[in-house]
């Protein structure tokens, strides 16, 4: 694609940059790909002359989200998704960045595979996409990646992707390794053997005679991960917490001072294990959705600043994968789409400012990835979301862009929707309604 | 309308003290006919039933297979390993297959919790749960409590002990949830590890202690400890199993005198049970258990192909 040049005014909008802390009524200006000017002085009449405007009819205006935890699918497996249906999922959701997880196959361990999501990404010319690289060999656990070059060839930081690194000895050296270069390990906090289950454990998993996972599983794997992380000196960070111990725990090491971080997932603050029902496959995640306490417990956990981000730890999968019985369904949902809807939640039910939400899935991961991206800042690429806070729809799993439809709130309603997404200055995603209509 | 109206039987969760008794009514009737010499109705005739199994079953098959041709309805057995579920062939796909083949009726037992309440979704026949993974087996629900109560001539108010391994068996989870439902109090006994977590919430007391969960009770039903478990590290082995849990005369005593031992079978005897009390014809159901099978099989098959019928408009009983 071309380098788009010229300016655009975005007036009339209110200006949200948790980055900053704006807050207020006002335009942003785009010069080609980057921001040149945001405040309040921004206006119809004071804009440049040759600046087309865009009036933005007293919606939000906020950085684009930062999405730090999805599956791409491509390689592999593109009958679930590719990195062009997720990216338009993304932009619709008002999606700026993606970082992917390895679990591809090939696994992204090598540099070539890191190079193939970029060259795909940069083709497909929307989302921007940084890849995580494998934090061991293979996904296998067993030895430590070449987590040097790995990040020389873009790699943003070090995970096993949907499986935890089991083994303590791994671990150690892991981090160890990893804390030479001031490389970001991200771990799947879940004991492998207590993670035998199909949903969480407890009375519902009884009366359905699922096979529970315990809660257990994620709390051990912590407290053993910190441990080593006061150790080694490493920095950590926990993906996807969902139990109201694994918050106490990360805000417990928090007070140490290790250099830990967390984030969670949309469906661990709205929903629980009643979303099972009768064996509902699309409520069945990794980890599973837990109970009212423990959801109430990430919510709080968002609230005070224990859980550093949101992402929406998308996960396609195919009809085939989940129109089966409980237990032989694939885990997961797909969210991508829904994270800006589902993260706003957090302002409603939890009591987050408009800032602090957006700071969950613009700057917060931003800065902990180290990207350049996040905030309305001056120099910076004209990554935007324009977005109706207000505006409720119903979600339908069918009319997602996801190529795959496996949303845990599906037939749910969500409130906040994006008017318009704008990547590098050049308008991605427009829903006529809302800008138009 | 109070009886027994649903196309499926799926499981005895949910379901209504009135409709619980009108198939246990209906079973009742048929156990005594089944006494007779002439065994056979016209009620099903022309009807198809298929038992489609997933799990290996001798008795719970031929009991539905025996209660369907006393019936009169043609009979398709089909056992995995025999059939395209060995080619993998999804679920779903099966259901499809068989359901353009406009049987009436289909028994289903499956290895996973909830497998029969998905395929019951995608066919437009009756659909009878014969027992899904850990979740329910609702006729032996049904036939435990016709024993039950022709022994007893009540459920509500009666003390049901439900011993062993509860935590894998969808024998122990319909019973709970019949029982509770017609006012019987459920007690389960069980080791920690082989007991539903979050047990109380189902309406249900728990023991540790095989003599204290029976105390006073007019029901011991034990369960069968399944192999597997012992490799599992559940219980460390079957001769600890029987020293703790498993029921001789001695444990016994500790149930109201006039007690009845009851089995889903296949027993292990020696494991869970002492023979001296299995066979004891004063003492043990389990006979009767298997014969009420046949009766409760019977009464569930025409309700649900009655149901059908009338859902789909078509002529039902003497009409036909």
């Amino acid at each position: 694609m071309k380098p788009i040049s010229g300016k655009v005014a975005y007036v009339n909008a209110r200006l949200l940059d948790p980055a900053t802390g704006l807050d207020a009524i006002g335009g942003l200006l785009t010069e080609g790909e980057t921001i040149a000017a945001v405040g309040p002085a921004i206006t119809a009449a004071s804009a440049p002359a040759d600046a087309q405007v865009i009036d933005c009819r007293g919606l939000c205006l906020a950085p684009g989200l930062v999405d730090m935890r999805v599956q791409l699918r491509e390689p592999g497996e593109e009958h679930k998704e590719t990195i062009a249906s997720a990216s338009r999922a993304a932009v619709a959701g008002g999606v700026t960045t993606m970082v992917c997880l390895p679990n591809t196959d090939p696994v992204i361990d090598n540099d070539a595979v890191v190079e193939f999501v970029a060259r795909r990404a940069r083709k497909v010319g929307l989302t921007k996409v940084y890849p995580y690289a494998a934090a061991t060999k293979g996904l296998k656990g067993e030895e430590v990646a070449e987590i040097g070059l790995l990040a020389d060839s873009g790699a943003v930081a070090f995970t096993d992707g949907t499986h935890a690194v089991g083994s303590a000895m791994v671990m150690n050296r892991l981090l160890s390794y990893a804390a030479s270069f001031g490389h970001l390990i991200v771990q799947h906090p879940e004991e492998p053997t207590l993670a035998g289950g199909d949903m969480n454990a407890g009375a519902i998993a009884g009366r359905l005679g699922l096979s529970g996972i315990s809660p257990a599983a994620e709390w051990i794997m912590l407290e053993r991960d910190l441990r080593l992380v006061e150790t080694t000196g490493a920095r950590y960070h926990a993906a996807h917490v969902s139990t109201a111990e694994s918050v106490a725990i990360i805000r417990r090491a928090k007070g140490k001072g290790l250099a830990v971080t967390c984030d969670t997932a949309p469906p661990y603050f709205i929903l629980t294990e009643e979303a099972v029902g009768e064996f509902r496959t699309f409520a069945k995640l990794s980890p599973p959705l837990r109970k009212e306490s423990d959801r109430a417990a990430i919510a709080a956990g968002l609230a005070d600043g224990t859980i550093d981000c949101v992402a929406s730890d998308h996960s396609p999968q195919d009809a085939d994968s989940k129109r089966k019985t409980f237990h032989d369904a694939a885990f997961g949902g797909i969210g991508v789409e829904t994270l800006l809807a589902a993260t706003l939640e957090l302002t409603r039910s939890a009591g987050l400012s408009m800032l602090d939400a957006l700071a969950k899935v613009t700057v917060n991961p931003a800065r902990l990835l180290r990207l350049p991206c996040g905030t309305l800042a001056a120099d910076t690429a004209a990554d935007l979301v324009i977005f109706d806070p207000a505006r409720a729809w119903p979600v339908d799993a069918d009319t997602l862009r996801s190529k795959s439809k496996n949303s845990p709130f599906d037939e749910t309603t969500l409130t906040g929707k994006v008017a318009r997404t704008v990547i590098d200055g050049r308008s991605v995603f427009i829903d006529d309604e809302l800008t138009h209509g | 309308m109070s009886g027994y109206a649903h196309r499926h039987l799926l499981g005895t969760r949910g379901l209504t003290a009135a409709e619980i008794t009108d198939l246990l009514d209906r079973a009742n009737r048929y156990a005594e006919i089944n006494r007779t010499p002439d065994k056979k109705h016209a009620i099903l005739s022309g009807r198809t039933v298929v038992n489609l199994f997933y799990e290996n079953s001798t008795r719970t098959r031929t009991s539905f297979e025996l209660a369907a041709k006393r019936l009169s309805a043609d009979v398709i057995n089909m056992q995995t390993g025999a059939s395209s579920v060995a080619k993998g062939e999804t679920l779903i796909d099966t259901a499809a297959t068989l359901n353009a083949m406009h049987p009436d009726v289909l028994v289903v037992r499956h290895h996973d919790s909830g497998a029969v309440s998905l395929l019951s979704q995608k066919v437009n026949c009756a659909v009878v749960n014969a027992g899904d993974g850990k979740h329910e087996h609702p006729t032996q629900g049904l036939l435990d409590a016709l024993t039950i109560r022709r022994r007893k001539g009540r459920l509500a108010g009666l003390k049901v002990a439900i011993c062993g391994d509860v935590l894998h068996s969808r024998v122990a989870r319909s019973n709970i949830y019949l029982l509770t439902t017609m006012g019987a109090e459920v007690r389960l006994v069980a080791p920690r590890t082989l007991c539903i977590p979050g047990a109380e919430s189902l309406g249900v007391s728990v023991f540790h202690d095989l003599k204290a969960g029976i105390a006073d009770c007019d029901i011991v039903m034990m369960l069968r400890i399944q192999n597997e478990r012992m490799s599992g590290g559940f219980i460390p082995s079957t001769r600890e199993y029987f020293r703790f849990f498993g029921l001789d005369r001695e444990k016994l005593a500790a149930a109201k005198p006039d007690a009845l031992v009851m089995h889903p079978g296949p027993m292990n005897r020696g494991v869970e049970i002492d023979s001296d009390i299995a066979d004891d014809v004063d003492r043990s159901l389990i006979r009767e258990q298997v014969e009420m099978g046949v009766a409760v099989r019977m009464a569930v098959l025409e309700t649900v192909t009655r149901n059908l019928a009338l859902e789909r408009g078509e002529p039902w009983g003497n009409a036909k």
